[in-house]
């Protein structure tokens, strides 16, 4: 859905570079980051650190679109799933490049800086992660 | 805290209604329970209304008022409260309603659930049923509803052994159910390898795994059981309510083939009721999609993990099953107006429990549950009623 620049700029940093938080309290690792670890709670106050992700992960489920809407209805039929990162946080995207039939759950991916899509012909064009089989 | 029952049901045709307005239709709804209830307009104390999103279906907010003043209930300026919370809002007015009741605050509470689908372009609905699902992390990157049910149906049969026959019986159960209710979208059988072959929407999913997106209402009156006599001689307890949530995103979640939720929303309210899952006669749940209903039954506690596909395939949840599951035809033959969905599953119960439902009675049931999902699981309400 289109909306104001605004909204998706600020998550920019994030969705571009893979920057994460880690709980220094208990060690695990979000993406995208949170402000507050959901185990440690208040003990985390202060100790949510930037991490970088290495980009790296495995599938755990995946499905092949076939009716999607707006911006994605052009990349019909187009592969989403669910990745774990090596880090163990784990993200939803696309896989691209390959054919439905090579996904498989466990398979190893990695992250490639892509396209997602645009708001119309002169709306904004979002950029951001979607992953290739290893 | 008070015992709350509730006293009359009222419900329109579920479908694509061209010639139906949003406001048409709760006063519709509206109008049948207060008949059936047998209460006047003088009686009522509060509204709660469930919707998901009036504001891009319909370009209309601030709906709560607006079904007060059409009805005619504005006439003593009663409260009237929208309740949100994507699909699950039905169910989340039922249970505002319910607590209004218990409280002691409102004596006759009116609760409604009404949906407009069809009024916008149906890539506009798929737009706004996604914005259920976490908009900036899932919906960005191109996941729809369907998909991110599709990822959950295929992890559950790659963990737990589901087969793709399994899923398809679901839909099969519900539009049989579905030929027997005069009030749902869908009133035709449907043949399993129909289920299989059709159009593919999210693999593995094609458009029979689906509830359709509907126009509808439903509505339900609620008052203290203490005072329930003064009105009918059938009315029906609500004896547990329970709510929960767990996160909007699916990938947070550590096993993604279970809803916290749904776990959760249940032990409070069997806790509440006292009773457990082998109390319940039969079942409304909320199969937007094939694979809701299997992991619904297994959250529920009706089957163990992972055996939901096998139960299904045993018959467990057909009408003449152990454990009748949407006899009404559930979201999939009904039909899914979202914010009407949670408390048409009340009006189900209600109407069985009275021995009322025709062709889908389910015989000898004495305590019904209703469970009710918003978006991919982040939300889910589970209430359970009781004959008097």
């Amino acid at each position: 859905m289109p909306g104001a620049v605004a909204r998706f700029w600020r998550e920019q940093p994030n969705r571009y570079n893979l920057i994460g938080t880690r709980c220094t309290n208990c060690m695990k690792v979000f993406f995208p980051p949170r402000d507050m670890c959901p185990k440690c709670h208040r003990q985390s106050i202060g100790k949510m650190e930037k991490t970088q992700l290495a980009g790296k992960g495995k599938v755990v489920t995946y499905t092949v679109v076939h009716d999607s809407s707006g911006a994605f209805k052009i990349q019909i039929p187009y592969i989403m799933a669910i990745i774990e990162f090596d880090e163990g946080t784990r993200v939803t995207g696309q896989i691209v490049d390959c054919e439905p039939q090579e996904v498989e759950i466990g398979k190893p991916v990695h992250t490639v800086f892509r396209k997602i899509r645009e708001d119309g012909k002169s709306g904004t064009i979002h950029y951001g992660y979607k992953f290739r089989l290893d | 805290m008070r015992e709350v029952a509730v006293i009359g049901v009222g419900i329109t045709k579920f479908g694509e209604l061209w010639d139906k307005s949003l406001r048409e239709l709760g006063i519709e709804a509206g109008f049948e329970a207060i008949q059936d209830a047998g209460i006047s307009g003088k009686d009522i104390d509060a509204l709660y209304v469930g919707n998901m999103s009036s504001g891009r279906f319909i370009d209309q907010e601030h709906i709560a008022a607006l079904i007060a003043e059409q009805v005619g209930l504005s006439e003593d300026n009663i409260p009237a409260t929208r309740v949100e919370a994507a699909s699950a809002s039905g169910g989340l007015a039922l249970r505002q309603g319910y607590m209004a009741v218990a409280s002691g605050e409102h004596d006759i509470v009116v609760v409604g659930g009404a949906e407009k689908m069809s009024d916008v372009h149906p890539n506009e609905v798929t737009e706004t049923l996604a914005a259920s699902a976490d908009q900036e992390w899932e919906a960005f990157f191109g996941a729809t509803i369907p998909s991110l049910y599709a990822m959950i149906a295929r992890a559950h049969m790659h963990k737990h052994g589901t087969t793709r026959e399994q899923l398809a019986m679901v839909a099969v159960n519900n539009h049989h159910n579905g030929s027997l209710n005069p009030k749902a979208q869908f009133r035709s059988e449907i043949k399993l390898e129909n289920v299989i072959k059709a159009p593919k929407v999210s693999t593995p999913f094609g458009i029979f795994d689906c509830a359709p997106s509907s126009d509808g209402a439903a509505a339900v009156i609620l008052c203290p059981l203490a005072r329930a006599r003064e009105f009918t001689s059938n009315a029906v307890k609500i004896i547990g309510t329970g709510q929960a949530t767990d996160s909007v995103a699916v990938h947070d979640r550590e096993d993604i083939t279970t809803m916290a939720a749904t776990v959760k929303a249940a032990e409070r309210a069997f806790k509440h009721a006292n009773k457990g899952p082998k109390d319940i006669d039969l079942a409304e749940v909320h199969d937007s999609f094939t694979i809701s209903e299997i992991m619904a039954i297994e959250d529920l506690g009706f089957v163990n993990k992972g055996e939901g596909g096998k139960a299904v395939e045993n018959g467990l949840t057909t009408l003449d099953g152990d454990i009748p599951v949407n006899p009404s035809g559930g979201l999939k033959a009904r039909g899914h107006p979202h914010g009407a969905t949670g408390v048409a599953q009340a009006v189900e119960i209600v109407t069985q429990l009275r021995g009322k439902a025709g062709e889908r009675q389910v015989k000898n049931s004495a305590i019904g549950l209703t469970h009710n999902i918003g978006g991919t699981g982040g939300t889910a309400v589970v209430h359970i009623f009781e004959v008097v």
